[in-house]
């Protein structure tokens, strides 16, 4: 049960922990960002806050903490979003509940809010998108609706700020006061049975956390814990006849079976009382559509909506690639110009080489790719804060589901396309573990923002750049397709079973909030960069240090002599090259290149490509940075083939580069992101799986892209 | 029996059972479906496998075996 008592804080200021509960999309991460100005991750769909959150902040004389919790619709239990939030809410201490709910559907949030009035606890109701209401023409009294549910109401606006410090306000004077029971009025047959539970136990003396009289609605409702607590209690065998009567007597009034459902429309009587009390609405004269009403006519059109959102997916590559590469030959150019700088100044040859081809070109090799990524990241974040997301699982799910796949297995599958990792955890919000098991198999599929770097690099080598563009967009959809297929004959052989039912609620159409949006993707780039420097940077000299030991004196002496006596200065640099490449091969890395060469031979992979698919096995990144750093030192003293770009055109075979790109397109994420899968699949052996399938399908489809790729060139 | 599926799109109408079960039919009331709520037929899916509806002020997406489960009030309008 809960526990009522906060425990006495020895710190200085007084603090305050709140627990911040409203249904999805209520603005709630958007309202702690305002009162504390943090920033968290602000999204127009169901389901961004999965994890919650927490907050700390002061005002006044007072310190906060505020935990963000997922949104949910009721106490169901149905998502593992509702059930942390549920658990957090009955088992964790905290002083004070925030309820934030939309002013603009008020009657629907308030369903919540009645469920929240049962559990005994000090609370604070949030009334939050005034702006937007008042532009609808909605007026909400109040201090009238404070009065009739007993609870402080406070009109805010996440996005102006108004009303923050109010709410601030009456969250310590509530803090501060006694508790008061919320007014939470039944029908008459429900008071009727309430009063009968109420009163016996009141009349042995029964105390609890929460008062008796929401026990005994808990009791009718037959909540769970309620039952199991009293359960126990030598009263029981009294309490239990009266219940089975109670219960008899309320199924026969509301002539249903279902006690869960009986409760529900006794919620919905109450705040529809509530509701025709305090809401006025400016009646609209001729019945206009609404804004969202509009935007849906065009964009979730039965015959234009698909088109429309591929189209807006091909834009979206497009741009990635078009407007994404023209920082990119600054950024190589700088790097080029200052490896030379750095290198002019360090004397010692290992040194130098460690520096300059280690660190420089390697780091070098992903930071590249930042302005690419940062495209891909804005048009993921536009997706999901503009509300499309959701329409876009809503004209996918048949489609999706012909493959075994849910509708909004569509939102953590987009979420891929950025990075894997937060795409594991938003599969959350898939109720089945096999609908969601499933989802987790072939988010990999979608190409992260990770393997942006290898098709940008190989696309580039490859193809004009013209048509670059059009390749990465067919490489992601072909990702994405194989994906599907893949999912299909999963849930044909590994996840059969009934599907998960489709109910998902459909956001209003916002206009995105350009400092969040920036806010997001500066986050996501700054964490992107942090692995370049970090992370990339150790990988990137092991594979320096791998590529460039154990040296071989005897190989470099008889290729010194050869230089001494070679004739012209062609011969010379040839010599060099020569050298160069050979002590590369009896490198450590070159080793293990050349051990595990045999196995990749049927796809054209050289042992240099072999290493690069190895080292990607801890990031993707680092196949970039490997590809750097082995042809940097192999192209050395060439003067024209300072870009990796040029020198992977030179040196990998079209068909090899193709193959490469599937293995790449299908092959594990990362190192991190196999953690997470880890985590969320639930066990060890579901990564193993995992493993077997992703390589064995890459290398299957790798094999056939290279034998086709040969035959049709 | 009237279900929701027959409706044509534009359709409003009102809810008289929910023929779901379990974890479902606690979900749907969740969202305010049920019994006595006024429901809005907004638009089909291609191929009808999906439907939008509006109740409330709510919109929901629901897959057409789910919208089947609904049963409905004659479609007056
Ligand atoms: N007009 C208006 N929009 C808001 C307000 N608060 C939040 N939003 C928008 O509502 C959407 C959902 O917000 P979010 O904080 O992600 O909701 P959560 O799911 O409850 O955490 C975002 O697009 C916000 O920009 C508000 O007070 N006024």
């Amino acid at each position: 049960m809960q526990q009522n008592s906060a425990p006495a804080c020895p710190v200085m200021a007084k603090h305050i922990k709140i627990a911040l509960v409203g249904q999805p999309n209520v603005g709630k991460s958007m309202l702690v960002n305002s009162i504390s100005n943090a920033h968290l991750h602000v999204g127009n769909f169901t389901g961004v806050t999965v994890e919650k959150t927490e907050v700390l902040f002061d005002y006044r004389a007072y310190q906060f903490t505020v935990v963000d919790l997922p949104g949910t619709y009721a106490f169901t239990n149905y998502t593992i979003e509702e059930r942390v939030t549920h658990d957090f809410l009955c088992n964790e201490e905290y002083d004070l509940v925030i309820n934030v709910v939309d002013s603009t559907n008020l009657e629907k949030n308030l369903q919540l809010t009645a469920e929240l009035m049962t559990m005994s606890k000090k609370m604070v109701l949030a009334l939050n998108m005034s702006d937007e209401a008042e532009k609808e023409g909605i007026d909400i009294d109040a201090p009238y609706l404070s009065q009739l549910l007993d609870l402080p109401a406070i009109p805010v606006s996440a996005v102006s700020k108004e009303g923050l410090d109010e709410l601030m306000d009456a969250v310590i004077d509530v803090y501060e006061a006694p508790l008061v029971e919320p007014k939470l009025i039944f029908s008459e047959a429900v008071e009727e049975e309430i009063g009968n539970i109420q009163g016996y136990l009141d009349r042995h003396r029964f105390r609890a956390a929460i008062s008796n009289r929401n026990i005994a609605v808990n009791l009718l409702q037959k909540e769970k814990k309620t039952y199991r607590v009293l359960h126990d209690n030598p009263l029981w065998t009294e309490l239990q006849p009266m219940l089975i009567e109670a219960d008899r007597h309320i199924e026969i009034h509301h002539d249903s079976e279902d006690i869960k459902e009986i409760f529900a429309e006794e919620y919905a009587a109450f705040n529809r009382g509530i509701i025709t009390e305090v809401v006025k609405e400016k009646k609209q004269t001729i019945k206009k559509k609404t804004m969202t009403e509009r935007i849906d006519n065009v964009l979730i059109h039965p015959l234009f909506g698909i088109p429309i959102f591929l189209f807006f997916m091909w834009s979206l590559f497009q741009l990635t690639f078009e407007v994404g590469s023209i920082p990119m030959e600054w950024i190589d150019a700088f790097f080029g110009w200052f490896g030379d700088l750095v290198g002019n100044t360090i004397a010692h040859e290992a040194t130098r080489s460690l520096i300059v081809d280690g660190l420089i070109a390697g780091v070098g090799a992903v930071v590249m790719f930042v302005p690419n990524i940062m495209i891909l990241f804005i048009g993921i974040a536009l997706l999901e804060s503009t509300g499309y997301m959701s329409r876009v699982a809503f004209l996918l799910d048949g489609f999706f589901h012909k493959f075994g796949l849910h509708g909004q297995s569509f939102i953590p599958l987009v979420t891929g396309f950025g990075c894997s990792i937060p795409a594991y955890m938003s599969a959350r919000i898939l109720k089945n573990d096999r609908a969601r098991l499933l989802t987790l198999f072939i988010i990999g599929f979608m190409s992260c923002g990770a393997r942006l770097p290898v098709y940008v690099l190989f696309a580039g080598a490859f193809f004009s750049e013209s048509a670059a563009g059009n390749i990465l967009f067919a490489i992601y959809i072909t990702g994405a397709l194989i994906g599907l297929f893949a999912a299909k004959i999963l849930k044909m052989t590994a996840f059969k079973g009934a599907d998960e039912p489709f109910v998902m609620e459909m956001p209003k159409y916002r206009l995105p909030s350009l400092k969040l949006i920036w806010h997001t993707v500066m986050t996501k780039t700054w964490m992107y960069l942090k692995k370049a420097g970090t992370f990339i940077a150790a990988a990137t000299i092991l594979v320096w240090f791998l590529s460039n030991y154990p040296h071989n004196d005897a190989l470099k002496t008889t290729f010194d002599n050869k230089i001494e006596l070679a004739q012209s200065d062609e011969e010379k640099t040839e010599l060099a090259n020569m050298l160069q490449e050979s002590q590369l091969e009896h490198s450590y890395l070159g080793s293990i290149g050349k051990f595990m060469e045999p196995a990749f031979e049927p796809l054209g992979f050289d042992w240099k490509m072999t290493v690069a698919l190895q080292t990607g096995l801890a990031a993707k990144e680092v196949v970039v940075s490997t590809l750097g750093v082995l042809y940097a030192i192999g192209d050395d003293v060439d003067e024209e083939s300072s870009s990796l770009i040029t020198a992977i055109s030179k040196n990998i075979p079209f068909a090899s580069g193709v193959a490469f790109i599937v293995f790449v397109m299908i092959y594990l994420p990362c190192l991190a992101a196999s953690v997470v899968f880890t985590r969320e699949a639930g066990g060890i052996k579901y990564f193993v799986y995992l493993f077997i399938f992703t390589t064995v399908t890459a290398y299957v489809l790798s094999f056939i892209a290279y034998r086709v790729t040969l035959l049709i060139t | 029996m009237n279900i929701l599926t027959d409706c044509p799109r534009g359709c409003e109408t009102t809810i008289k059972k929910l023929h779901a079960s379990g974890p479902l039919k606690q979900r749907l009331i969740s969202f305010g479906i049920m019994k006595g709520a006024t429901i809005t037929l907004m638009e089909y899916a291609p191929r009808k496998s999906t439907v939008e509806v509006k109740v409330g002020k709510m919109r929901l997406a629901l897959r057409k075996e789910e919208a089947d489960m609904i049963e409905v009030e004659d479609a007056a309008k």
